[in-house]
């Protein structure tokens, strides 16, 4: 398709979607019995809902249902937990679940650390607003392009990384995240990625709370003689709580779903590099391994599901 | 404006305000929190700054040299951004332009479709009594936790080969090229939590508006859109700029449902970086190809953003 008859697919597409839109409220409005209320709320809920249904419930219990399976998607078997016995035995997969494991752990944590301490370092300061501003940009940017600016530093031979371990006296041939023989430590330098992005997110909701604490409280402290360090421990952060394991939760969901980073600079989970979402990508779109794809994807939903739990009643108790 | 001014002078003077804050401020005079900030500050600037330069220097210069080397031989072109955009220098022409124009084409529907819709179940959700009403949002909500991996099989499938005789959107001649399953992709996974916030926000309309607006013998369609809608914009502004993020920066529904001819920038970057991983002036310019949009959508709005990201940092 040539570039106007993209455009004009688009605005036929939103056209389309208004016009039926329009029409189904248009329909129902004149209802006004006891019936045409509960017809009404089906024209608003209804087209949501259904849109729903087909794009996540019936696609996940379908899922949950092909991970006990093998075979192409077409052809299935039953083989019972075979796949996830699979997972938890074969030497490949149990790196792939080191690697998500050591990202897990690293991510939510180093971020969240470098958010805080940034965020209390330039609060109130006078730079506070171009100080956060860039810190807050690297959100705007994809973790494709987060990737190709990170793999500009740790180039071998033009990267900035080399440059400075080479002034340092360090050497300057590493090769960094592409190097099979610091594995696991390899992976540190991708997880780097990750945290320069998500550290951004941690600093303005965290900045956003700290703002927050009652200024009486702080008064307090500071004429019972309080130091700096001793507040950052035991006012800011006690009266941050609930925020911070918001923070720390919220970035524990996105890592796990990581896959951009992998994909872009270390296609085929090169250099044992590969993660949980990465090899659900590659089992299933690269090696057409359906039901072991599908046990992949159902460990991150479980992986994720009590995460999302905990962090919701958080979220409802901060309120 | 007399009842301004009192208040006003009724408040205490700000700058006295005790607070963590001001204490911070104080220890910012020391010089190791100073250091501490601005060693943050660098590491998270250098890196695109460094990528910035590389794409306004010429190819030789990028492929021999580190970027700071710019600061001795200060070269600036266009040419790399040329060449990402129109393919014009012969062998590493790439074509971004088109690229970019398929991200623009997908993420426009794909974020007015989603927010629509959403705003309609919210109001549905929140002003309309029916049998199961609180059940079913409950259910909604709770579908957040699906992470997107566990639904792109059957999906995809369903895309490929639909039921009832519909016209099969993604794959083989799939209608408009494809378009439509980045499109329905993209509503799908952005609906639950655009429902729950603005339900959210919904619910905190008063309902004397409404109730009020019946009396007078408006009907539902009437009060969505004289009432609701318009009280609604900074709500819809707020996650309209986090689902236009999260669509324009996307990468995984892209390798999932798009083809080679609509195929997001993200996608042909990221290509791009598989395939000529070395070609470092192709790939500068070209990542910044990509990020000019959301960076000004997200400077411009960053207001909204920072109120979307407060109320709904729980993306399943």
């Amino acid at each position: 398709m040539s570039t106007p008859e993209k455009l004009l697919q688009m605005v036929i597409a939103v056209a389309v979607f208004f016009a039926v839109v329009a029409a189904i409220l248009l329909l129902t409005q004149r209802l006004r019995s006891r019936r045409g209320e509960l017809v009404q709320s089906a024209a608003f809920i209804l087209p949501a809902l259904l849109l729903i249904c087909l794009g996540l419930l019936y696609p996940a219990i379908k899922t949950i249902y092909l991970s006990f399976t093998t075979g192409a998607i077409n052809h299935t078997r039953f083989a019972g937990f075979d796949n996830y016995k699979t997972i938890f035995t074969t030497k490949t997969y149990i790196t792939v679940l080191e690697n998500t494991a050591m990202w897990v752990v690293l991510t939510p944590i180093i971020a969240t650390a470098i958010g805080l301490v940034y965020a209390v370092l330039i609060d109130r300061s006078s730079f506070e607003r171009i100080a956060k501003a860039l810190v807050f940009l690297p959100m705007a940017i994809s973790l494709v392009g987060a990737s190709i600016i990170w793999k500009f530093v740790y180039d071998p031979n033009i990267g900035l990384l080399n440059a400075i371990t080479g002034k340092l006296g360090l050497g300057s041939d590493h090769t960094w995240y592409a190097s099979l023989e610091s594995h696991p430590w390899n992976n540190v330098w991708l997880i780097i990625i990750l945290i320069w992005v998500q550290t951004g997110f941690a600093m303005t909701v965290l900045s956003a709370a700290i703002k927050a604490i009652p200024a009486d409280i702080v008064e307090a402290a500071r004429l019972d003689g309080v130091g700096a360090f001793q507040m950052f421990r035991h006012i800011t952060v006690p009266s941050i709580r609930p925020t911070l394991i918001v923070v720390l939760t919220t970035i524990t969901i996105a890592t796990l779903k990581a896959f951009d980073i992998i994909q872009t600079i270390a296609a085929g989970g090169a250099y044992h590099t590969s993660v949980l979402a990465y090899e659900f990508y590659f089992q299933q779109f690269k090696s057409a391994n359906t039901g072991l794809a599908s046990a992949l994807a159902v460990l991150i939903f479980v992986l994720v599901t009590p995460i999302v739990v905990y962090n919701v009643r958080q979220m409802r108790r901060a309120r | 404006m007399t009842v301004t001014t009192e208040k006003l002078a009724a408040e205490p003077d700000p700058t006295n305000i005790p607070s963590v804050a001001s204490d911070a401020h104080k220890r910012l005079s020391s010089p190791w929190a100073s250091l501490a900030a601005a060693i943050i500050a660098i590491v998270w600037t250098v890196p695109t700054a460094g990528l910035l330069i590389s794409s306004f220097r010429p190819q030789y210069d990028v492929k021999t040299t580190g970027w700071w080397e710019f600061f001795v031989h200060p070269h600036l072109t266009i040419s790399n951004y040329q060449a990402v955009l129109q393919g014009s220098s012969g062998e590493s022409a790439t074509n971004l332009g088109s690229f970019l124009v398929n991200s623009i084409v997908i993420v426009i529907p794909a974020v007015i479709i989603p927010i629509f819709l959403a705003t309609m179940a919210a109001y549905g959700f929140a002003w309309t009594r029916f049998w199961g009403r609180d059940f079913i949002f409950v259910m909604v909500f709770a579908l957040q936790i699906v992470p997107i991996q566990v639904t792109v099989i059957p999906l995809l499938r369903l895309f490929v080969h639909p039921p009832l005789g519909l016209p099969a959107i993604s794959g083989n001649d799939a209608l408009a090229g494809g378009l439509y399953s980045l499109w329905l992709a993209h509503a799908m996974f952005g609906l639950p939590l655009a429902i729950f916030l603005l339900h959210n926000f919904m619910t905190q309309i008063p309902g004397e508006l409404i109730e009020s607006a019946r009396v007078d013998g408006a009907g539902h369609v009437q009060i969505f859109t004289r009432i609701i809608l318009p009280l609604m914009t900074p709500a819809i502004a707020a996650f309209g700029i986090l689902q236009f993020l999260w669509v324009w920066n996307d990468l995984f529904v892209a390798m999932v449902f798009a083809g080679h001819d609509n195929a997001p920038i993200t996608k042909a970057l990221s290509d791009l970086t598989g395939d000529r991983g070395q070609e470092w002036p192709l790939l500068s310019a070209g990542a910044f190809v990509s990020m000019v949009i959301p960076m000004i959508v997200f400077l411009s709005l960053q207001r909204f953003f920072v109120r979307g990201l407060l109320a709904g940092s729980v993306k399943g």
